[in-house]
């Protein structure tokens, strides 16, 4: 049996997603104990475990130092890696969505200034819609960009919507809907097609609804 | 006679390009030698073959703009000769210059391929395949030679009835075996059930070469179709004369452009290497483009992936390391050196051990 290389996103989703694996026989105990350790292995069933920051984790697969992994869909449609996509794992939902403050009004005479963390997302959502945008590239506290008037409106992950009820913000559309992906190398699926394929079929079987 | 064929002294990517250049040239095919640039015109014409890529252009001492060549093919089909019956096979390795798609800064790329251009039949696309194949195994026995037919995807691309937009979104998803968004779309689509389950069977569908035919038979909609599956059942008879058949996978999420590729394509890759380190297929499409009436068939191998690549003949940087001082006889060194490369060993004479030199062994001659 060949080993398979697994990236998994760290935090609270990469638990989640470390539990279906468990479940599906792909079980590696030494994985839960606390610990500095970042790569676990279990020999007997044939998998090694490490721990990549989340949006890492289709670099780590599209490179090939992980045969598969857990990625958000917001991290695959930013970065586009060259992978496949073999499931939807219905967990870590929310939705990628345009933000502003309450009662914003588009106003199309103006070039619309976004701020966010997605460049690639922004970009072609308004594409789509012909919309001339100037774009804020910033690496957190998003909510932030429209109070103080560094942008009209913000892209960016909405979970519950509580940060931005907080902030006076509301959602103004929902661009897409966002959930964790199994994601494989194209190269490693050809040397270890069955392997990939029974822990997918394995894991598309307890997929919650 | 010098033994000048020592693992060591070449690398790894040095040695594929003597050795492919040999198996091709066996083959009767001739080298096609190219100058460093061509008129950025005849780039700027054909910009979406080249995949969006980006062109270092310059102005020549008369004033017209040239760009150092990103690529071999197009000039190859620029110069072939078009005419019933004649078919040109060509072999090149050059330099091209391209942008990297992590940095996005340009870079000197090591590109080899071979082409057959012309009055082609299936012998040439047989030979063609048999070569993608020798070649790979020539770089690492652990390869995979994935085969698709452009015809399958295209006539039930057609048979769903998409748009431009959706079509692109769709075969995007197909060649990232995406069946779960896939479904979506064309549910979205109004595709009819039957179509959508065709396209999602032949999404997933990854056989040996020699069951493709059976696997794809209940998949054909449209003449394209029925003409692909008679090509890829003529490729399975002939699969015995193939050397390696059972590396050979029929892999139909496997696409290339298809405003350039209109047959058989394919794809190779080696064990260890995280992208296709080979890339080809049947371009008639491509010929028309550029005002060919006569098909074509190649591949291109892409020698930059091989760098990382090591098969374990990099781990010293010479044999032996020969310390000698002052007080040693010139001549005793110099005999003592051309000894060891007789017995087929490279040699560093040096009088102190040098810094980042890695060797087998060390020798001290003398004192």
């Amino acid at each position: 049996m060949k080993m398979l290389n697994i990236a998994l996103p760290k935090g609270r989703l990469g638990e989640k997603v470390y539990a279906m694996f468990e479940k599906c026989g792909y079980e590696c105990p030494e994985i839960k104990e606390n610990g500095r350790k970042l790569i676990f292995e279990n020999e007997e069933v044939g998998v090694r475990y490490f721990w990549v920051k989340p949006s890492d984790v289709s670099i780590y697969v599209e490179r090939g130092a992980a045969d598969i992994g857990v990625a958000g869909k917001d991290i695959l449609l930013e970065y586009a890696p060259d992978v496949y996509e073999f499931l939807d794992m219905n967990i870590g939902k929310c939705r990628m969505a345009v933000a502003g403050k309450k009662g914003f009004f588009d106003d199309r005479r103006k070039t619309l200034k976004v701020a966010t963390k997605f460049v690639e997302i922004a970009k072609a959502h308004y594409a789509s819609k012909c919309r001339e945008i100037d774009i804020i590239k910033l690496n957190g506290s998003i909510e932030i960009a429209p109070i103080l008037g560094l942008s009209d409106v913000i892209v960016d992950i909405v979970e519950t919507g509580t940060t931005l009820k907080e902030n006076d913000l509301e959602v103004v559309e929902t661009i897409v809907p966002i959930s964790a992906r199994l994601i494989a190398n194209k190269s490693s699926y050809k040397f270890k097609t069955e392997e990939i394929t029974r822990l997918s079929a394995a894991l598309s079987e307890i997929i919650p609804d | 006679m010098i033994k000048t064929d020592k693992k060591t002294l070449f690398s790894a990517q040095e040695r594929i390009i003597h050795s492919l250049r040999g198996m091709y040239g066996m083959h009767g095919y001739l080298p096609f030698k190219m100058s460093k640039f061509e008129k950025y015109d005849f780039y700027m014409k054909n910009r979406d073959f080249l995949l969006g890529e980006n062109i270092i252009s310059f102005t020549d001492a008369d004033g017209s703009l040239l760009a150092l060549k990103p690529d071999v093919t197009l000039s190859i089909i620029k110069n072939a000769k078009d005419s019933a019956g004649v078919k040109e096979k060509l072999y090149y390795s050059e330099n091209v210059y391209r942008t990297s798609a992590s940095s996005h800064k340009f870079k000197e790329i090591m590109q080899m391929g071979l082409e057959c251009i012309g009055d082609i039949d299936s012998v040439d696309v047989c030979e063609t395949l048999s070569l993608a194949a020798d070649s790979l195994e020539l770089i690492d026995e652990n390869f995979v030679l994935d085969i698709s037919h452009m015809g399958f995807v295209a006539s039930l691309l057609d048979a769903a009835g998409l748009s431009g937009e959706e079509r692109t979104k769709l075969i995007f998803l197909i060649s990232g075996k995406n069946l779960h968004e896939a479904s979506a779309l064309l549910e979205k689509c109004g595709t009819s059930s039957d179509i959508t389950e065709k396209i999602l069977a032949l999404t997933s569908l990854r056989v040996p070469l020699s069951e493709a035919p059976k696997a794809l038979s209940p998949l054909v909609v449209g003449k394209a179709a029925e003409q692909a599956l008679d090509e890829i059942a003529e490729l399975v008879s002939n699969i015995s004369s193939f050397g390696r058949a059972d590396k050979m996978f029929f892999d139909a999420s496997l696409m290339n452009d298809m405003n350039y590729y209109n047959g058989v394509v394919f794809r190779g890759f080696i064990a260890g290497i995280s992208e296709g380190v080979l890339s080809g297929g049947r371009y008639d499409a491509l010929m028309q483009r550029m005002g060919k009436s006569s098909g074509a068939v190649g591949f291109a191998i892409y020698l930059d992936l091989l760098e990382g690549y090591s098969d374990g003949a990099g781990d010293y940087d010479v044999d032996v390391l020969l310390l000698y001082d002052e007080k040693c006889d010139t001549g005793a060194v110099l005999s003592r050196v051309n000894e060891l490369v007789g017995e087929g060993l490279s040699v560093s004479a040096q009088k102190a051990v040098p810094e980042g030199i890695r060797f087998r062994r060390t020798e001290r001659i003398g004192g």
